[in-house]
């Protein structure tokens, strides 16, 4: 078990008639990247400023390292030692770009670090540049740069994407997540893209209404979602009604192993798309209703004889043409079930 | 600033017709003739001319009036800034009211304030006549010189750098501080290397509208006796026959404005500071005063009751006087009326002379539409003293019959003001896309038609606030006035002039307060145009 790096005991902060973060409780270890997933206004940007310092907890403690840095005590943001990259970068625009990434670090040393730093993001020769003559990318390695230089035990990055293009975006992300990962720092992303979550985290917690929901590796997540909303917001999902018995659910599209330790009754089933197979078959009970060709994959929803409608999703080398009637042939995989 | 309104227009240059770009060149070229004809007048001085320079004296009107300049520039920040962050960004008690109260002393014209004070602190003025009575008191300290002429002037020029300091504050993202204090600075470090460089070009603007206000100055100045170059430069032209002294000082104080404005521009440098991306920043948080809110709320106080409270209410207590002495009130409707009919008269042609500069600068873009635009600005860089010499030089030696006429004084008005109309149809125009004008091509209107009927009624009520501005800015004018205006013709501003300069402050209190009335509305205006800056969220 690696250490503790960040520690959020029921952490609470009220904005007029607003809990932003309701008893929130989080731990990352060191070294560890976890993204922190929500809908927007869930209280996922608050959390990260309750993190650095910006706002204050009106419950709870924050520890950073073996040190309460709110609760009782408090240290101000900028004895945290913790690196934050701002969803606008927030580049001080009067200054060049090594001297917005050596503004941290103290005199003795700092033009080395400076170079290091903008090493390690790759803009070694943009360091006499101004922050309005590079673009959002480069801005974004600036930001990362500065934040990085002072070598803080923890980064925060919020949102840091949502001003790329969506064209760049994935090779962005790539690249700024395998710089976190050679410096080894702590990283908490805040983001409410789930693919992103999913592609860089270690762990992602999700949050809604200001409380973390579930926290996991992004298959636990996917495939264990400990509510309906959570199964829903992570990925396309049918809940199905269904029926435990004998370790396993029966549902109107077949039979899946259900998890252990689950009381036997009826209950609703989560299987995902990709889990239901079509067969054309003339004398099958569904018929596909709507096709969304996606390009490595083909999205159907089908009806079936008694009215409920599913989705599935499956690669578009085996198309179906809209309107054929089909089979379901259920995966043998892992669903999860909400009592 | 590039209209970008504009930039999605065929980039070929199309011909304006001739008849607009006639209309401009003439407007722009009268409003250059009294720059034009000074250095022409100081040329023709020769070595007359450079005997003035020589003298020593020259030496220490430049150093009194650099000198006042700096002192009230610096005074207007030390009071302005600092207001300007505890309305925007601290929980000092009523910051609402402050923040608005704080920008009021706008409507105090320089020679108001300039009277007012003489009228508190001055000899014969109020404080004297209190102490007088129980203290045997015959003295006070003296208010005329260089302390009058600052306080006078910090009082009408420190809301506009207030004004834009406090846009400034609420339009920083407060992020940049933010990570400032997460890079490990201090509160106080992060306001001293991050806050302050990056709310510089707002502040040296705000600077610079003092600096400018302040050399152009004479009412102050005149009334409390200090010897800048504007007065020297009516003292000279009052009293000696000869007028090319008067010339080498008004061109020498134009020389000193341009270097202001070249500073200004030089010190600017090239960053720009802008939000990166606009919108949505989170609203910055307020810092908690704690103890200190009450000494903070003493300084908005005292800063707000010294510039705004106290002059009204000596001229509230000079007007009654004025009723109980029985003065005779009704003496201030004809200037009244003076003053209303020539700044109706001047901000009708002003914008009238200035909307073919705007719609050529506008809809024709081109080098020579721009540079002509910028050619009319440049009487921003003379001071109405010297906008008047110069016409009575050339009325005197040219134009005998317009000489002590009202026309030439309007004419030195729209001179004066001819900025403040071109800036105000140049917004008004922008305003409007020029597709529209095209969308009605299309339905069959022709370019006249189209224009008339389309253009027309959407920019009017631009033009109606450029017309309100150059109005108000010409009820106030005074040194102009004092030197053009026709024997007999009195005007609100020469009114309070003349009955502050023979201390008879309660036959002026009524002018005075009719001035801050009318300029009330002209506040209005100047907040209103930088509206979204000013009521920005926050």
């Amino acid at each position: 078990m690696t250490p503790t790096m960040i520690r959020l005991e029921g952490v609470s902060k009220r904005f007029g008639a607003v809990r932003a973060v309701d008893e929130a409780s989080l731990e990352l270890g060191k070294g560890e990247f976890l993204a922190l997933l929500g809908p927007s206004g869930c209280g996922k940007t608050t959390l990260l400023r309750l993190l650095a310092g910006f706002e204050a907890p009106d419950e709870g403690l924050v520890w950073i390292g073996d040190q309460i840095v709110a609760g009782g005590v408090w240290v101000p943001p900028e004895r945290r030692h913790v690196g934050m990259v701002f969803q606008d970068y927030a580049l001080f625009p009067h200054l060049t770009v090594s001297r917005n990434v050596g503004y941290g670090l103290p005199r003795g040393g700092r033009a080395a670090r400076v170079r290091e730093a903008l090493g390690l993001v790759g803009l070694s020769a943009l360091g006499d540049r101004y922050p309005d003559e590079l673009s959002g990318g480069q801005q974004q390695r600036v930001a990362l740069a500065r934040a990085l230089a002072p070598e803080p035990a923890v980064v925060l990055l919020d949102e840091p994407w949502s001003n790329i293009d969506p064209v760049l975006r994935s090779s962005m992300r790539e690249e700024l997540a395998s710089i976190l990962r050679a410096t080894g720092v702590t990283v908490l992303l805040v983001t409410h893209e789930q693919e992103e979550a999913f592609s860089l985290a270690d762990r992602v917690a999700l949050m809604r209404d200001g409380a973390i929901v579930q926290a996991g590796t992004p298959e636990e997540i996917y495939y264990g979602p400990a509510t309906r909303w959570a199964a829903e917001f992570v990925g396309a999902a049918n809940v199905l009604p269904g029926r435990l018995a004998d370790g396993l659910v029966e549902t109107l599209v077949g039979r899946f192993p259900a998890p252990n330790g689950d009381a036997p009754g009826d209950v609703d089933v989560l299987v995902r798309p990709e889990l239901l197979e079509l067969a054309v078959d003339p004398a099958g009970d569904g018929e596909v209703v709507c096709r969304e060709f996606r390009g490595h994959d083909v999205f159907y929803r089908v009806l079936l004889a008694d009215g409920t409608t599913v989705c599935s999703q499956r690669p578009s080398n085996e198309s179906i043409p809209l309107g054929a009637r089909v089979t379901l042939r259920p995966h043998a995989g892992r669903v999860a079930l909400f009592h | 600033m590039s209209p970008s309104s504009t930039k999605h227009r065929s980039e070929r240059a199309r011909r304006p017709p001739f008849l607009l770009a006639g209309a401009a060149v003439v407007a722009v070229a009268l409003v250059c003739l009294p720059l034009a004809y000074l250095v022409v007048r100081v040329v023709e001085g020769g070595s007359d001319a450079w005997g003035v320079l020589g003298r020593a004296r020259i030496l220490d009107l430049v150093g009194n009036t650099v000198l006042l300049v700096v002192l009230v520039t610096g005074a207007a920040l030390v009071l302005g800034v600092p207001l300007a962050w505890l309305v925007a960004r601290t929980d000092v008690p009523g910051r609402r009211f402050w923040g608005v109260a704080a920008a009021l002393p706008l409507v105090i014209p320089s020679y108001v304030a300039a009277l007012a004070l003489l009228a508190a602190f001055g000899p014969r003025g109020f404080l004297q006549q209190v102490l007088e009575g129980p203290f045997g008191v015959e003295r006070v300290p003296e208010i005329y010189g260089l302390p009058g002429a600052v306080l006078a002037l910090t009082i009408s020029t420190y809301p506009y750098v207030y004004l834009l300091a406090v846009a400034a504050f609420r339009d920083l993202d407060p992020a940049l501080e933010e990570a400032s204090r997460s890079l490990g600075r201090s509160r106080a470090e992060t306001f001293r290397r991050v806050t302050l460089p990056v709310l510089r070009p707002s502040l040296g603007a705000g600077a610079l509208l003092v600096a400018l206000y302040t050399l152009s100055d004479f009412g102050a100045v005149s009334l409390m006796r200090y010897s800048s170059l504007t007065r020297a430069i009516f003292v000279q032209y009052r009293s000696l026959f000869d007028r090319t002294p008067a010339a080498v000082l008004s061109l020498v104080l134009v020389i000193l404005t341009a270097v202001v404005l070249l500073l200004e521009h030089r010190a600017r440098g090239r960053v720009r500071y802008h939000r990166q991306s606009p919108g949505a920043a989170r609203t910055p948080q307020r810092v908690r005063l704690g103890a200190w809110r009450w000494p903070a709320l003493g300084f908005c106080a005292g800063v707000v009751g010294f510039a705004l409270a106290l002059p009204l209410a000596v001229i509230g207590y000079w007007l009654e006087r004025a009723v109980s002495l029985g003065r005779d009130l009704d003496d201030a409707w004809w200037p009244a009326l003076n003053s209303v009919l020539a700044s109706g008269v001047t901000a009708g042609i002003a914008v009238l002379a200035a909307l073919p500069v705007a719609l050529l600068a506008v809809r024709y873009p081109s080098g020579w539409s721009r540079a002509l635009e910028r050619l009319s600005y440049s009487s921003n860089a003379l001071p109405g003293i010297v906008i008047a010499l110069s016409l009575v030089f050339f009325g005197a030696n040219y134009a005998g019959f317009a000489y002590q006429t009202l026309g030439l004084l309007v004419f030195a008005y729209v001179v004066r003001f001819f900025p403040q109309a071109v800036a105000g149809s140049h917004s008004a125009l922008l305003a409007v896309d020029p597709r529209l004008e095209e969308a009605a091509r299309g339905l069959g209107k022709s370019p006249r038609r189209a224009f008339l009927s389309v253009t027309a009624p959407l920019v009017a009520p631009g033009l109606l606030a450029g017309a309100a501005l150059v109005f108000l800015s010409t009820m106030k004018e005074l040194p102009a006035t004092l030197v053009l205006a026709p024997i007999g013709f009195e005007t609100l501003a020469t009114e309070v002039w003349t009955a502050t300069t023979v201390a008879a402050y309660s036959r002026a209190a009524l002018p005075a307060l009719l001035l801050v009335l009318f300029s009330a509305p002209f506040v209005y205006l100047l907040t209103l145009r930088r509206g979204p800056e000013v009521d920005a969220p926050g």
